[in-house]
């Protein structure tokens, strides 16, 4: 028995979300007294493949098949569950991505296991029982869940579980295939069109995350909010109008009908705080909030907030953070 | 075409969130229900389909019990033809799905949408659980939905961009922004869907596999440290030396 980890690439680089779910998987694996093994999608380098033994991850599979480059559903959750029967994978460790969701459902029916989605926390494994915790809600709560049977699969939430780097350790990386034919791509996507990326951080992958709502006015005005983004590092987000009238892409609107985020910084500026606001950002670890309305509900959620014009704030936090460095 | 466009009944999005005092049930006490956010995309683009594909219809679907049937009847007028309730508890995503696979199988649905997840549960998993049960593909979460016969060509999300995918029919698609302007009833809507049907079926299948043990809410916020506008750069040196995330 093991635990497999699945282990998402891209350009050559393993995601920061994988690294979090490799290091996931590993102490999953110390927990049930079992190793750690990946499997790993896109497109890799063996000697990033190898650095995953910092996060505790004794082998990774790997099948070149250049057609696994983009991601294929079927394809995808063949790979995947033909590696969990060859390594008797009792657990099997995903990120709470768009793949993770997509070949995480399909992997629970087709290997009978239980799943768990957004996942918050290790599992608890006393008593003969397997209880994970998982965001519920929409950001609101939190649920402990008991999976029963045989095999379980956790899809683990971003950012909420720190990688680890253990220096030096490399892990095996072992060539693998599923044989896979012509009939397991039949649904590989037709093109791929990837986003212009500003600073090429993605949002639901950001640790820290600049955000803008209605009281920026115009779209015209962003510059500020990139400013600040690009000066820290942090990736660009709004609130659902911004993105309804299209002043910003609407795969940047978090909430409860958009994405949920949880990076360690959020700064909103601008925003007003509704409940669906918050719902898709509270479980960022520090909140600021600016905003000219004392009164603006959000202040209720935030570690920091400063009562003030964003059109005057923004341009001296970009220039107090050119200073840091 | 037959579409077959789950739903789930959901508390409305301003909710305050409160559990039962064991902390083992969402306590429905006043709270209002509504018609899960993202299956409005769903219902309104197949509704949209249908209507630009004569003959087609439109079939709405809910796991659960008796009190969602006001939203049920809701979904009948905004446009769908008839409706299912599967008269149970959906107590998890794996019961739900099969549930849903059942219903598709017999009704022999082309189409079978769904949203993308469920702003309660938040699962974003009943889609492919479905695809998988019925052996077809699965586009999950989809942003756009046009069909020309019998081959569909969706939009999928995908981290930082988008694909662009190919399938025919049957398929399952989890739907979301901006496929389509959710639409909302109007009168006429809302008086011809009393006489619309709405079948109440038993539940089949297997146990769950997942229960949940315990609700809890999110630790509480010590307080909003406010710093001086005047003064705005403070707060980057907070940051950094004091909450330590830059
Ligand atoms: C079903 C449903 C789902 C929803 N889902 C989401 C969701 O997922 N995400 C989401 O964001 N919203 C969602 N909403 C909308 C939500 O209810 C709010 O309407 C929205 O979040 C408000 O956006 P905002 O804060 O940008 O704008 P507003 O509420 O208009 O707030 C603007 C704020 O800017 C401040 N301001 C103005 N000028 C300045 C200035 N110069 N300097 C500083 N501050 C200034 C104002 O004081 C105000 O607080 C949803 C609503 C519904 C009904
Ligand atoms: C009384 C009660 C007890 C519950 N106990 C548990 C529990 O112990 N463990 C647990 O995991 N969950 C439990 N649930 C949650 C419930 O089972 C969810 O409805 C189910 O898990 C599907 O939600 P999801 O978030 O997983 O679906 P998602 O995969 O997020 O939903 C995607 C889409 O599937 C469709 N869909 C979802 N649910 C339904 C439905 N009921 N009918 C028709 N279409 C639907 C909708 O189109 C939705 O947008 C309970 C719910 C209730 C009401």
């Amino acid at each position: 028995m093991s635990v497999l980890v699945v282990v998402e690439c891209d350009k050559g680089e393993v995601k920061k979300s994988s690294l979090e779910v490799a290091t996931y998987g590993a102490q999953v694996a110390a927990q049930l007294g079992t190793s750690a093994t990946a499997i790993a999608v896109g497109e890799a380098t063996e000697a990033n493949l190898a650095k995953l033994g910092e996060q505790g991850i004794s082998k990774v599979l790997y099948d070149n098949e250049p057609r696994l480059k983009d991601f294929v559903n079927n394809a995808y959750t063949k790979l995947i569950a033909t590696a969990a029967q060859q390594e008797d994978a009792k657990v099997i460790v995903l990120a709470n991505s768009n793949i993770g969701a997509a070949v995480g459902s399909r992997l629970s029916v087709r290997l009978q296991a239980a799943l768990a989605t957004n996942v918050v926390e290790l599992p608890k494994t006393d008593g003969g029982q397997f209880v994970v915790k998982r965001g519920a809600f929409s950001g609101k709560a939190f649920s402990d869940v008991v999976l029963s049977g045989d095999r379980k699969i956790i899809a683990v939430k971003k950012n909420s579980i720190e990688a680890q780097h253990e220096a030096g350790k490399t892990a095996e990386v072992a060539a693998f295939s599923a044989q896979l034919g012509d009939a397991d791509f039949a649904d590989a996507p037709k093109q791929v069109v990837m986003q212009d990326q500003a600073g090429g951080i993605l949002l639901p992958e950001a640790s820290l995350v600049v955000s803008g709502g209605r009281g920026m006015k115009g779209p015209e005005n962003w510059n500020l909010i990139e400013d600040l983004a690009k000066a820290l590092g942090a990736a660009t987000a709004c609130s659902k109008p911004v993105s309804d009238v299209d002043w910003r892409p609407h795969h940047e609107h978090v909430g409860q009908t958009g994405i949920t985020v949880s990076p360690n910084l959020y700064i909103a500026c601008g925003i007003s705080g509704a409940i669906q606001h918050l719902a898709g950002v509270n479980s960022s670890k520090v909140i600021v909030v600016i905003n000219k309305d004392p009164e603006a509900p959000f202040f209720k959620a935030a570690d920091y907030g400063i009562v003030g014009d964003v059109f005057e704030v923004l341009p001296k936090l970009t220039a107090a953070v050119k200073e840091l460095s | 075409m037959k579409f077959l466009v789950c739903i789930s009944n959901v508390p409305d999005t301003t909710t305050k969130i409160a559990f039962t005092p064991d902390n083992k049930e969402f306590n429905k006490a006043g709270v209002q229900f509504v018609i899960n956010p993202w299956d409005e995309y769903a219902l309104t683009r197949a509704i949209e389909l249908k209507e630009a594909n004569a003959g087609s219809t439109v079939t709405v679907l809910n796991v659960g019990e008796a009190d969602t049937e006001p939203n049920i009847r809701k979904a009948l007028a905004i446009g769908a033809d008839d409706a299912i309730r599967v008269n149970a508890a959906p107590t998890d995503a794996f019961f739900v799905s099969q549930q849903i696979a059942a219903i598709a199988k017999e009704g022999s649905y082309d189409v079978i949408l769904m949203g993308k997840e469920s702003i309660d549960y938040n699962g974003f998993q009943v889609h492919g659980m479905v695809g998988e049960l019925l052996g077809i593909p699965t586009v999950a979460p989809a942003m756009k939905l046009d069909m020309s016969g019998n081959a569909a060509t969706l939009e999928r999300e995908i981290e930082g961009g988008k694909e662009i995918v190919q399938v025919n029919t049957p398929f399952v698609a989890s739907c979301q922004q901006p496929m389509c302007e959710p639409r909302i009833p109007n009168m006429r809507g809302i008086m011809t869907a009393r006489t619309k049907p709405l079948k109440v079926v038993p539940a089949i299948g297997d146990a769950p596999r997942t229960q949940v043990a315990e609700f809890a809410l999110p630790p509480k916020k010590q307080g909003v440290k406010l710093i001086d506008a005047a003064n705005a750069g403070e707060l980057i040196k907070l940051l950094r030396n004091e909450a330590k995330v830059i």
